[in-house]
């Protein structure tokens, strides 16, 4: 690890203030990707203003048919909230499903989306669900957020608030686990809306998060596993690594879809 | 048996250290103005150094000294060894490279050392470590194991095609003919992955250099700390061994990886002394990756020949052995007197003939890991015989059971001679707790549910407390492999115990304690276990190879006897009886046929007080080494079994069952044991698997963290259903075989053949990953065109 100034403001606006004002800043959430980027030097940044004493970032507030989540709310608070439980289960169960009990008791759904890692669960469910990710400066839809693998709307000192997400009628995630790292290989985040349905892929793809716009059409006439038959994403699009080539990736996506649908159908 | 005598499941005493964060490990030690190592690393597999100037490094905050390989040359610092000399088949002894722990005008793999920056902290260290300019001239690389000899590359001079040896094991002659009068032979090939350890705990070092007494003290992680001191002052150089303390303190887990001496302890002893400050090197995990020896890397082709009867009649076996950049220290020995003599597996073959060519590649160096050369055997066995059951439609139980050596002694073809065991009883156990009887209902069931279900099997023997020293020595070994103990009994009764072994997670300090327990009638909290220390023990060959059991207690039962026949002698002149009237039992010196005796403790007492006799007729104190040399290697043996599902649409194996039936002779402590058992199959499991060290074509370690490297977790395993037989090995007077390995041995051919079972070919390799897995069940789905 470089050596850094460390900073830790208590409101939104003393935070911008400093990334405003600093050099060669990062925001610090849970720190589970920062810190270990950090620490094999990989990041070295001149500035590090933590997030973790801001109380506005915090909290879960239901409002009709939105959920709202702090962005500095970890994985573990999602995973076990009632009000998430109740209102979007999938999301629950997708925040339960990352990485393990450290992981989810530190990171937070602020810095997964912010960092738009291309196997992270996060982003599946956003696209999905249609959220909203509110930041100090704007609101900007999930469909405009993600741009490709580490790169997202956020402008240099932008810091995300909330993310709110609109309450399906049925949803479900299905993560097919990369076995050494446990991120996503194949993540499908399947959510039925009254204007449709909508299919997210994390972790397959070659630019990252992506929706699968042939399965929605499917989906959205025939809200079952069976309208997926021979509906396929092209290889061409798929990642590959040592852990899975993009033929394996391309078919680890329509079962999930499968089975994210018939976990969704089966939660009624 | 005493409550915690042999055969009692004791508690480990020294989980109270482990688990409350008590345990003191190299890490924890700092020594008054200790400066810290960095080492700076090749990024490159392959190439030359033209030049490496230090100078912005020099100059940076902190740092106290950078030095070079060059440096080590100015102090006459030799390089690291290969303790077992290997000769080909044309007799030549075989062609080792030199092994600078500082790179001397070339770098051959990623993670070789270049240079070392000594600074008051690691972060300046590491600063400087990124100021140093050095100018290589990348080379090509040479990775794949199986091309090394045809490769055009050459990573050692003296090594024309890479080759280190040609060697062979068995009667190629008699093989031959066995082929030819074949009825069915049985074809595969192997590969037997490459595997990173992974301890919990990563390598250390602190090297100290005391002016006054000229004395150098080195805590390192070490397995084995007396041969680390015998090599770094009698090979290395970097100390006079009367000089050189070598403290190994608590260890976090070997797996083998800590037995070799490493060019980071050779530099922080010497460098210790070059800047006058005590100096401290911890690995961090990339490090580990990086630059620990690895294990395994085999490719293999193998035939086994049967005749009419379904009996094995010859076995032929080529295998290439990548030993990486450098040899390590038992390098040359892990493919060769560690695996070909295993070959015989449990059967009864009458002709074997190995091939083994040892290649250079620009990778890690390759040495032991657990079971060390046996999994890799064990492995060609188990897989072959499976595959010839198949193919000759026979049961593989009873085709096993049929090939069963039966009769002991049992002379192999292939040096080894086997003193005991029973493996139809292990089968038949196995067999009977694996419900196999049942398996076709549950494979249905699993086919109704649209999932393969399959069945393996592993035989495996292995050997284990390699011995004895003369046969290692004829065998080209550089130490002798005997073990030595002192047993120190205190007037007070309490015995410490000093052994030449180490503890690195086997939990010496109970089992051993049980066997003073056992024979000396007191209680293990009266016994403690003294390890690790050159400056304690006197000498010691250290841990690995389940060697402690079998070789280090009975060194520890020996002394123990001639503490019992000293008292004998203390004893009769206090209890006023000759000698020969004296009994030792239960803790108690009694006189025979007579209610007169004294416990332990007090004849301790009169040991030290001398009162009751004269210091001309006897010495006083009670305190009695020994070495022990053992008769022979001894045999585990057992029976493993892995029921798998897999589920074709994603590729997922589920180990659904798995049974082991282990034959470790005399158990010491059933609860340790089975402790090794679980953590055994575990890694042997995670071979299977989920682990492998894949470098890319131009030398790049691709699995160079856990991000992509997969260990085994708890989710990975079943529930292991544990059985035992014992035979007591008659090569040591307690009867024990030893355990540590035996899991990591039979694993990985109970998993393959349960999931060739499952899938109906053979076309699967490790690690079995979810996306191998897939593919090959989608062969397996095809219907059977070519054939
Ligand atoms: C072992 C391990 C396993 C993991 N497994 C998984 C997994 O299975 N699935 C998964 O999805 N993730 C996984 N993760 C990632 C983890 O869950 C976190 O989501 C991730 O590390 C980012 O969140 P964080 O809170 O730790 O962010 P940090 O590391 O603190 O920050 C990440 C980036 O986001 C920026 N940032 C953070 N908060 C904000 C904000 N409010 N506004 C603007 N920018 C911000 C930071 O500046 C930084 O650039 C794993 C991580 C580890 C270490």
């Amino acid at each position: 690890m470089y050596a850094f100034e460390y900073h830790r403001p208590t409101s939104v606006k003393e935070a911008a203030g400093l990334a405003g004002q600093a050099e060669d800043i990062k925001f610090l959430a849970g720190g589970h990707t920062l810190l270990p980027t950090m620490k094999l030097r990989l990041a070295g940044p001149a500035n590090v203003i933590d997030l973790g004493q801001i109380a506005e970032l915090r909290g879960i507030e239901r409002a009709g048919d939105m959920i709202t989540i702090g962005a500095m709310m970890k994985h573990a608070e999602v995973a076990n909230s009632a009000e998430v439980k109740q209102a979007i289960p999938a999301l629950a169960e997708m925040a339960e499903l990352i990485g393990d009990p450290h992981v989810r008791n530190r990171g937070t759904i602020g810095g997964s989306i912010a960092n738009n890692d291309p196997s992270a669960d996060y982003p599946a469910a956003c696209l999905a669900l249609n959220a909203t990710i509110i930041t100090n400066q704007r609101k900007i839809a999930a469909d405009d957020f993600f741009q490709g693998i580490f790169t997202t709307a956020l402008e240099e000192g932008e810091i995300i608030t909330q993310v709110s997400f609109p309450i399906p009628s049925q949803a479900a995630y299905t993560k097919f686990r990369n076995p050494a790292s446990r991120y996503a290989l194949v993540g499908v985040f399947v959510a039925k809306q009254a204007d449709g349905v909508r299919v997210a892929v994390t972790g397959a793809g070659s630019n990252g998060v992506f929706r699968v716009k042939e399965m929605e059409q499917a989906l959205s006439g025939n809200f079952a596993a069976e309208a997926l038959d021979g509906v396929t994403v092209a290889e061409s699009e798929m990642n590959s690594d040592i852990h899975a080539d993009a033929a394996y990736r391309a078919h680890l996506v329509g079962v999930m879809a499968r089975r994210a649908v018939q976990a969704a159908g089966a939660r009624g | 048996m005493t409550a915690t005598g042999i055969g009692a499941p004791v508690r480990r005493k020294e989980d109270q250290r482990f688990v409350t964060g008590q345990g003191r490990y190299v890490d924890d030690f700092n020594r008054p103005g200790q400066a810290y190592a960095y080492f700076l690393r090749s990024p490159h597999a392959h190439a030359v150094i033209r030049s490496i100037d230090t100078g912005p490094a020099m100059i940076m905050p902190g740092v106290i000294a950078v030095f070079t390989g060059d440096d080590l040359a100015a102090d006459k610092i030799g390089g690291l060894i290969c303790g077992w000399m290997i000769h080909s088949k044309d007799g030549s002894p075989m062609k080792a490279g030199p092994h600078p722990a500082l790179a001397q005008g070339k770098v051959r793999y990623v993670g070789d050392h270049v240079a070392v920056v000594i600074a008051e902290t690691l972060a300046q260290a590491k600063d400087a470590a990124e100021a140093i300019v050095v100018a290589y001239d990348v080379l090509p690389a040479v990775v794949d194991t199986a091309q090394a000899t045809k490769a055009s590359v050459q990573v050692h001079d003296v090594s024309p095609d890479n080759t280190v040896f040609n060697w062979h094991l068995g009667n190629k002659d008699e093989t031959e003919a066995a082929f030819a009068r074949a009825k069915h032979v049985t074809k595969i090939d192997l590969v037997n992955n490459r595997l990173v350890p992974n301890p919990i705990e990563p390598r250390a070092a602190v090297g100290e250099y005391d002016f006054g007494t000229d004395n150098y003290t080195l805590y390192t992680t070490s397995q084995n700390p007396h041969v680390a001191r015998l090599v770094l002052s009698a090979f290395i150089g970097v100390a006079p061994e009367h000089k050189l303390r070598v403290i190994a303190p608590d260890v976090g887990g070997g797996f083998g990886s800590k037995i070799f001496i490493y060019a980071e302890e050779t530099v922080c002893v010497w460098a210790a002394k070059k800047v006058k400050r005590p100096v401290k090197w911890t690995s961090d995990r990339s490090e580990a990756f990086l630059s620990d020896a690895h294990g395994r890397d085999h490719v293999t082709h193998a035939e086994m020949a049967t005749d009419e009867n379904g009996k094995i009649i010859g076995l032929k076996v080529h295998t290439t052995a990548n030993l990486g950049a450098y040899l390590s220290t038992f390098s040359s020995s892990v493919p060769t007197y560690l695996y070909a003599p295993l070959l015989s597996g449990q059967y009864d073959i009458p002709a074997i003939y190995c091939e083994v060519d040892g290649v250079y590649t620009n990778t890690a160096p390759v040495d032991a890991y657990r079971g060390a050369g046996r999994p890799e055997a064990t492995f060609v066995v188990e897989r072959l015989v499976e595959k010839t059951a198949r193919e000759l439609g026979q049961n593989p139980a009873e085709f096993r059971r049929k090939n069963y050596i039966t009769q002991f002694p049992h002379a192999t073809p292939v040096i080894m001679t086997y003193d005991t065991g029973d493996y139809a009883a292990s089968l038949d156990k196995a067999l009977e707790i694996a419900d196999y009887k049942n398996f076709p209902a549950r494979k249905q069931e699993s086919a109704r549910r649209g999932k393969l279900r399959g069945i393996g099997f592993s035989s495996y023997i292995e050997a284990c407390g390699i011995a004895p020293s003369q046969a290692v020595g004829s065998l080209g070994a550089g130490v002798g492999l005997w073990e030595s103990a002192e047993v120190r009994v205190n007037p007070t009764g309490s015995v410490e115990v000093l052994t030449g072994s180490h503890s690195h997670g086997q939990g010496h300090e109970t089992t051993f304690a049980q066997l003073v327990s056992d024979r000396l009638g007191i209680s293990i909290d009266q016994v403690s276990i003294v390890h690790g220390d050159t400056d304690k023990v006197q000498f010691g060959m250290g841990t690995y190879g389940s060697r402690s059991g079998a070789v280090g207690m009975s060194a520890i039962a020996k002394a123990i006897d001639k503490v019992i026949a000293k008292g004998k002698k203390v004893a009769a002149h206090v209890l006023e009886a000759s000698e020969g009237d004296i009994e030792f039992k239960d803790g108690r010196f009694g006189v025979a046929g007579t209610d007169r005796s004294m416990a332990f403790g007090e004849i301790a007492l009169q040991a030290y007080i001398a009162h009751k006799f004269s210091g001309q007729d006897l010495e006083p104190g009670l305190k009695e080494g020994a070495f022990y040399d053992p008769t022979n290697f001894t045999f585990p043996a057992g029976v493993h079994i892995c029921e798998v599902e897999i589920d074709p649409d994603t590729g997922v194996t589920k180990i659904e069952r798995w049974t082991a039936v282990d034959d470790f002779g005399v158990i010491i402590n059933p609860m340790i044991v089975e402790g090794q058992v679980h953590g055994g199959i575990a890694q042997g499991v995670g071979q299977a698997l989920l682990e492998g060290a894949f470098y890319d074509e131009s030398g790049q370690l691709i699995t160079a963290s856990f991000n992509d490297y997969c260990m085994p977790r708890a989710i990975d395993l079943p529930s292991f259903d544990v059985g035992m037989t014992v035979t007591p090995c008659p090569s040591n007077p307690l009867g024990i075989k030893g355990c540590g390995e035996a899991g990591a041995i039979a694993a990985p051919p109970a998993v393959i053949n349960a999931i060739t079972d499952a899938l109906g070919h053979e076309d699967i390799a490790m690690p079995a990953t979810p996306q191998a897995v897939w593919r090959a069940a989608q062969k397996a789905r095809m219907p059977m065109a070519a054939e």
